[in-house]
Order: structure tokens, then sequence, then C-alpha cells
């Protein structure tokens, strides 16, 4: 499929503005930026209703995304700028003293296409229930995209908001996990098994999808199906298999590049395994 | 005119039933207003307005980490959501998603906090919290406000609608004299001075502006002149009022039902310390946990009545007068 290729290239570019992004920066978290790079490269480029240029923080009339797992900001950054809610050459600020881009996402100044600070983990997901809430009350049809870590979802309050939106009947909040496995610590496993994640939220009441998150054609999919099945009474879930580091071979499967920056060399060496496909910034 | 012949208690209520009116009100006024309880309508007397708008109204459940972050989203879309709990729970238990989601965020969600301090009576320590305005305050972004009776309380609610930010508005669960009228108008930030004087200034926050009357009453017929001041407003804090009163009477009273730490009285003497050094004395809870008891008992026990007010008066103007040899 065209399509799919199109997007598997704008991946591979959003993949190199995370490797240069955080090598620029000295630090952030390229490991889980880069194994959910394909979900939101197919979301903003896509899947997703939006319009960059009369994007608005109040989101009325489009969709709304939301990342709850704010450390993949250099990921969320890129797909913006790429996506033209703000000029790529503003990637090069990332992290640095007085830019949009803070370490993790902020709206204090007034960065295009961020709702809502998020980094703090767990919260994302209970503010897209209230602004799922608020289209409802609206009566607007459109929806409301969220994204959290399998790692984040150790956190008490992820489970406070799948009650919330199941008992509401938020059918039109559609939740991704990026199902890496891994946390800063090692695998979640290890550290604080959630077995049976697909079980889990079945259980809660949402309608649920397991799916390989680095598929293009899978996460596409998934996506439509989401949509399609939205105003049935219940929340979507996409539980995304992915692997954290996806794109470049030392980093990728490991938790060991969470939050850490890769030197000159380093660099070098995963840049040399992403094409090159809209231009660096 | 005595200062105890000026304010009228109208009768005892609560400032909670202040709230639970003032919700209603602004709810009829404006469409935008939703109120979201986590499991304590009936506690926090939002049965009104859920009974009148229950498409407004959106029960959280026991679960208030997710109910601030469902006011955030709502805030984003241009609802103006008032979130409901005890203090406890609305400060200290999801204070990091007040930070990030609500503060930090600059979403317009008005936290409403019932049963704060030591007046909450009978239930003891654990829902005593006497630490929340010091941990609001410090939040860059947030209003905080403590009003002192129901009429304030009621009036207080309905304003901070036409505030876009977010708000801590802080009451209480006894029942108190309401002597502030019926139609007088809230507005933030501005102190409000219930008394001129000039021996003394007290400063005064929530309900113990009342014990502070009472007490400005007795140090009136003991020939003391003072100046009392209802700062029902802690951030923005009402830095003229504050710097002219304490330059005026060169003695300070403050009075908090709220640990001495973070406290309003902290707020008070920390500006005074670089603008205008001045004597002063902390009518607050020194460093301690609460315990079970009636509220009045509890005022006393904790030295925050209107006689503990008045003894502290007397020891600053012996302060003042001793620096002033």
């Amino acid at each position: 499929m065209a399509e799919i290729t199109k997007l598997q290239e704008i991946a591979s570019q959003v993949r190199r503005d995370i490797i240069r992004m955080v090598n620029m920066a000295g630090s952030g978290h390229p490991g889980g930026s880069l194994g959910s790079a394909d979900i939101l490269t197919a979301l903003f480029f896509s899947e997703m209703n939006h319009n960059p240029a009369k994007w608005n923080r109040d989101g009325k009339g489009a969709d709304m995304f939301f990342l709850s797992a704010g450390h993949l900001s250099p990921l969320f950054y890129s797909v913006l700028s790429r996506s033209g809610y703000f000029p790529t050459e503003e990637l090069k600020t990332f992290r640095k003293l007085g830019s949009r881009l803070q370490g993790h996402p902020s709206v204090e100044r007034g960065l295009p296409g961020v709702h809502i600070a998020s980094g703090s983990l767990g919260q994302g997901l209970s503010v897209s229930c209230g602004a799922a809430l608020a289209k409802r009350a609206a009566g607007e049809k459109s929806l409301v995209y969220v994204l959290i870590g399998d790692g984040e979802s150790e956190e008490g309050q992820i489970w406070e908001a799948a009650l919330f939106a199941a008992h509401h009947k938020l059918d039109r909040l559609i939740a991704i996990t990026d199902w890496n496995g891994q946390q800063i610590d090692g695998p979640v496993s290890t550290i604080l098994n959630l077995g049976d994640l697909e079980a889990k939220w079945s259980s809660f009441g949402w309608s649920c999808r397991v799916v390989n998150g680095n598929s293009m054609e899978e996460v596409v999919e998934a996506l439509r199906w989401a949509k399609s099945t939205a105003g049935d009474g219940k929340p979507k879930m996409l539980l995304m298999k992915t692997d954290m580091g996806r794109g470049v071979d030392f980093m990728q499967g490991t938790h060991h590049w969470h939050g850490k920056a890769p030197n000159g060399e380093q660099t070098a060496n995963a840049l040399s395994q992403l094409k090159e496909t809209l231009g660096d910034f | 005119m005595k200062i105890t012949e000026k304010y009228i208690n109208t009768g005892n209520k609560d400032t909670r039933s202040g709230f639970g009116a003032g919700l209603l009100e602004v709810g009829r006024e404006n469409s935008d207003v939703m109120a979201l309880c986590a499991d304590l309508t009936g506690s926090l007397k939002m049965e009104a307005f859920a009974a009148e708008f229950p498409e407004r109204f959106i029960q959280c459940g026991i679960a208030e980490a997710n109910m601030i972050g469902t006011s955030a989203g709502l805030a984003l879309s241009g609802k103006i959501p008032y979130a409901g709990t005890f203090a406890g729970f609305a400060t200290g238990r999801v204070y990091d998603q007040v930070r990030q989601s609500v503060a930090y965020s600059e979403t317009n969600v008005k936290i409403c906090a019932s049963h704060a301090g030591i007046t909450l009576g009978e239930d003891g320590a654990t829902h005593q919290i006497m630490e929340d305005i010091g941990l609001m305050r410090m939040l860059p972004n947030l209003v905080v406000i403590n009003p002192c009776d129901y009429n304030q309380t009621k009036a207080a609610t309905i304003e901070i609608a036409n505030h876009h930010g977010p708000v801590y508005l802080r009451f209480g669960r006894p029942s108190v004299p309401n002597f502030t009228p019926a139609d007088a108008k809230f507005e933030i930030g501005k102190a409000i001075t219930l008394a001129q004087g000039s021996d003394v200034t007290i400063f005064a926050t929530g309900h113990l502006v009342w014990e502070a009357i009472v007490a400005a009453g007795m140090l009136e017929e003991e020939g003391i002149s003072v100046e009392l001041i209802n700062i029902h407003t802690i951030k923005p804090l009402d830095k003229k009022a504050v710097l002219e009163s304490a330059a005026k009477t060169g003695a300070v009273v403050t009075a908090e039902e709220h640990l001495i730490a973070g406290g309003m009285g902290e707020l008070i003497a920390a500006f005074l310390a670089t603008e205008l050094p001045t004597p002063t004395e902390f009518v607050a809870v020194d460093d301690i946990f609460g315990q079970s008891g009636e509220p009045a008992e509890l005022l006393k026990e904790y030295k925050l009545s209107s006689i503990n007010i008045a003894d502290a008066v007397k020891r600053v103007i012996a302060k003042k007068r001793a620096l002033l040899k």
C-alpha cells in the first residue's frame, strides 16, 4: 500500500528527529519515543481529524490528542512540527533555556498542539476523560486520543480513570497503551508485573484490541476499527505491542535507552540505520 | 459604634452550605459551570445543584486524582468545573495532580475544599487538615481563598467563576456566626477592613474572623484600639492593605485555623520582614496534629479562640512597647 509506505517513510524521519534532538540536548528519552513512533505517525499523518493551522487549546471541533507519557516528548514534538504545528527549526531548541519544547510537554509558553502539561505519570487518561465529557456535553462527535505507557499503568490513577471512562460510557475516547514491557529499572514483568492487560482492560468495561504497534498496517487498521466503534457505549483501549528503541539496533528491546542520550558516535550509528525522508531539521 | 454591635450574627450557619447555595446560583447564571464530587455530595451540600442540573453534575466516586484530572480536561474546552471534596483530599492526596494538570497547566478548575481546619471536629486528625493553605499557596498560578462565614462563602463561590484560572476555595463543616451582609460583593484579592484601630492589627481568615471580632470587642472594653482585617484571599495577598495597616499600628496578630508553617501568618510575616519588620504574634497551630472533639472545645484546646487572640494582642503590644523604649 502506497499510503503505508509513505507513513513508514515519515516514521523514519521522525525517528531521525528523535535521535538528533536527544543528542543535541544531551538528555531526553529516546527509547520509548522510538518505540511509539509508528503509532503517533499513523495518528497525526493519517487517522486523526485535526487542523494544525487552526489548532486551538480548547480542541473544539477537532479530534484531540493527549500524551500522558510526557517523557515521549521528542516523539511528540517531532510529529507536531512535521505535521505543521510549528516550524521544524524549533526542534533544535528541545530542552534548551527559554524553549517552548520543554523536557516534558508544557503549555506555559504556548506550544501549539499541547493541551496540557504531562510528565508526572498517570494523569493524562483522566484529563482525556474530561475532554471527552466536554465534547459529549457540546454534542460533538469528534474523538479524544490519549497515549499512555505500560509502566505508567502501574499508577493507581490510571485505574481510577479506567473505571470512570467505562462508567460514564466515554465511547469517543480512544486510549493507546505503548506496551513495550520496559520501564526505567528493568522489564515491567520484574518491576511490578501488570499481568494480562487485555483481560484487565476488558474486565474494566473497555473495548480492547492487542496489535503490533510497530506494524504500520496493524496500527492503521486498529485505529480505524476504534474509530468505527465510536458511539457504541464503551471506551477503547488499543494495546500496542512495541519494541523500546525500535529502528536502532543497539537501542532496541532494552530499557537501557529509556532516558539516555546517545553520544556523537552512537548518534551517527543510529542515523545510518534511519533513512532521511523529509529532510533533517 | 462597638465592633460587636457593628457585626451582628444573623444566625449560625455552615460555610459549606454557603458553598452549596453559591454553586446552585452560579450554576443558574452560567451554563458552563459544572460540578464534580468524589462521593461526598451531601457533605459538600452539592445535592441542590446535582438535582437541578443532573447533566452538569459528575459523580466521580472515591477517586480524587481522577476527579482533578477530569476537571482539567473539562476546563480545556471552556467548562468551569467546581471539583468538591474534603480539604485533606483536595490538597495532599492530589497534590501532584493539582500541580501538573491544574496549576502548571493553568486550567480553569475550581478546587472546592470543605471540612478544612480543626473545627471539622470529631472525625479527628486524619481529616483535620491544617496544612492545606501552605500546600496550595506554594503553587504558582493558583488563587487561594478562605472565606469567613456562610454569606461570604456563597459570594466567593459565585465570584470565582468570573476569574479565569485555577482557584482553591477553602471552607468548613461547623455552623459558625454569619455576619457578612448577604448583598456584599466578593472581590478576589481585596482585604476587608472590619474595624479601624491604632494599637494593633489583627489579620484573620476563615472561621477565626468571627473569633477575632469577639476578641476585638473584649479588647475595646479594655481600651485597646484594634484594627481588624479579613484576609479572605490569601493568594494573591492584598499587600497594600497589609503594609498600610502594619505601618499604622506597628503590631500584628494573625489568626487562622492552620499550622503556623505555610499559613497566612507566615505569608504576612515574610512579606513584612522585607518591607516593614513589625512585631508579630501567630494565632495558629504549632507543628502538631489535631484530635477528636467538638469544634468549640478544639478551638480552645489548640489556642485558636477569641481569648487566645486577645492574649496574643496583649503580647504583641508589649513587644511593640519594648521596641519603642
